[in-house]
């Protein structure tokens, strides 16, 4: 009980000292900056709920993520530029909706094949996006931002605090599910999918869940996303790159917990945010490929994993 | 025999053209500890696994304690009582032993779980296969016969009526296999129905009141293992003629 007030408790400092962050700065480059990591962090904890509780390595994750970036577009376009926060509210419903249906057709596949019929999905998804007029097809979409805001001095302090509460969801979201009951299973069919379905657990159920959470924190990761850059187009919504980022987040910071994620959210996001803007936005990517391949190789279980080790150690030496 | 807890009638599984079983009648009794046996490849853990959901078969029924549970999903089975080990232990690798023992309490038993503290019913369990000591440990690094005990704990967990054990002691030393089937002895006396596949005959022999052999999918013999010693069919499935 104490452990769990304290969660919340962090929580709601983080928050508010957020809320105080829009208050005291006003170099804007820091909210563009800040809003690209939690986004990052975002896609890491969404894609660890299915990859790294679950065991079911995703690369779709583009495609969940511009759904919710698309359903953003498409209500500006239906109702001439509603308040944002609808669609932030609708598109993991949408997307957790696709997460659904995506899990109900093709969790009968393991491994290999799976991660293959996600790329596939989110390859769908984009072709369906291209031949769509009415969110702009191939040619892109562009939004204007809404020049009347309350309560914030610019829109990207309002998209920061925005993105800031969505983090915060996902983490709680992603805890809540790691420590409970329904984490364990999902464990157990990581572990052994028969051998947790002969000991009760109802695996085909707790996979569809894994995968609409996913999908729905993807897609509201995604939904502030054309505000934040103003201009959608499909090649930069579905790329690759946002899988691989995603991928790359829990793998960094340790798959197996809540935490993991959040960690990895952190470094690798700061990192390439700090590449970007001093070297280039070239190198950015390489730097991701090599700290992936080093994490891989040495630390399988991440920066979560290390530390668990380094306790074990120290442990034992005392002993 | 008392009122009968499975009753497997005319059941036939196929994969692709190749019949695995072949009209097969099983029934055991509530309580009752029966042997099941037969050269490889004539279909033994195929039965398991359809008895336990593990796979579906296409014919037959399978009954359990009155209910038709053949097209009921292995884990909803878990959960009326149906249990199972398997031939090669599959722990759940990244939880240490007691956590392996929650699954099927929190899932398989939930319902069936009596009051009182998950860890301290976790504890009873593992002191019935002699774990308790190293309840903590991860449950990736035990030993063949340790990994056994935990397959068998983990199914004494789920709080079954009817355990389904494939082969558990393939490999043991001699003195080990003792042990194990004191442990099934030990589960048997608290009212669980036993249905024990094994290729070691003394362990088969000591163990099971009743017999049923498969040979090729199809049943061949069902009786006490005297009946069972003495059959010819049994002799020439097993040596030729």
């Amino acid at each position: 009980m104490m452990k769990l007030n304290k969660f919340w408790l962090v929580i709601a400092v983080v928050f508010l000292a957020g809320i105080g962050f829009t208050v005291v700065a006003d170099n804007e480059f820091y909210f563009y900056t800040t809003y690209a990591v939690m986004q990052l962090m975002i896609m890491g904890i969404a894609w660890n709920i299915l990859g790294g509780f679950t065991g079911y390595v995703n690369f779709g994750s583009g495609g969940f993520f511009a759904a919710g970036a698309y359903t953003t577009v498409f209500l500006h376009r239906l109702f001439d530029g509603p308040p944002l926060l609808i669609a932030v509210l609708v598109a993991p419903i949408v997307c957790g909706l696709i997460g659904l249906a995506v899990g109900y057709f093709t969790l009968r596949l393991k491994g290999v094949y799976f991660a293959i019929a996600t790329l596939a999905v989110a390859i769908i998804l984009e072709t369906v996006v291209i031949n769509w007029e009415f969110v702009g097809g191939a040619g892109g979409y562009y939004l204007l931002i809404p020049e009347n805001i309350v309560f914030f001095d610019s829109y990207i302090e309002w998209l920061f605090t925005l993105i800031l509460a969505i983090t915060l969801i996902a983490i709680a979201v992603s805890r809540y599910l790691n420590s409970s009951k329904i984490g364990q299973g999902l464990a157990a069919i990581r572990d052994d999918e028969l051998a947790a379905e002969c000991m009760g657990v109802p695996t085909l159920r707790l996979k569809l869940i894994s995968t609409t959470v996913m999908g729905g924190l993807m897609g509201m990761a995604g939904a502030p996303f054309p505000y934040f850059i103003t201009f959608v187009e499909p090649v930069s919504a579905f790329n690759l790159l946002i899988a691989v980022n995603a991928i790359a987040v829990p793998m960094i910071g340790g798959t197996a917990s809540w935490i993991g994620p959040v960690i990895g959210g952190l470094l690798l996001g700061t990192i390439q945010e700090t590449v970007t803007v001093n070297i280039s936005s070239e190198l950015n990517m390489l730097i991701v490929g090599v700290v992936l391949v080093g994490f891989i190789s040495l630390a399988p279980q991440g920066i979560v994993g290390l530390y668990q080790d380094f306790i074990r150690k120290r442990r034992k030496r005392n002993d | 025999m008392t009122e009968p807890i499975l009753v497997v009638t005319n059941l036939t599984k196929r994969f692709g053209g190749f019949v695995a079983l072949d009209e097969v009648d099983v029934s055991l009794g509530g309580n009752e500890r029966l042997g099941l046996i037969g050269p490889n490849g004539s279909g033994k853990t195929t039965l398991i696994n359809c008895i336990s959901g593990a796979l579906f078969n296409e014919q037959g029924k399978v009954n359990f304690e009155g209910n038709d549970v053949t097209g009921t999903a292995a884990s909803n089975r878990a959960k009326l009582g149906i249990v199972r080990t398997f031939q090669i232990p599959r722990p759940f690798r990244s939880m240490t032993i007691i956590e392996n023992l929650e699954i099927p309490m929190k899932y398989a038993a939930s319902d069936r779980l009596g009051s009182g503290h998950v860890r301290e019913q976790a504890m009873e369990s593992l002191e019935v296969v002699g774990l308790q000591d190293r309840a903590d440990e991860n449950s990736a690094n035990l030993t063949q016969i340790d990994m056994r005990r935990l397959e068998l704990a983990r199914a004494l967990s789920a709080k079954p009526s009817l355990l389904l054990s494939d082969e558990t002691m393939a490999g043991l030393s001699s003195s080990e296999v003792d042990e194990v089937l004191d442990i099934l002895f030990a589960l048997n006396e608290r009212g669980v129905a036993v249905i024990m596949i094994e290729h070691i005959m003394r362990a088969v022999m000591k163990y099971s009141e009743r017999i049923v052999v498969l040979d090729a999918g199809k049943k061949i013999a069902d009786g006490s293992p005297d009946e069972i010693v003495n059959n010819r069919d049994v002799e020439r499935a097993y040596l030729g003629e």
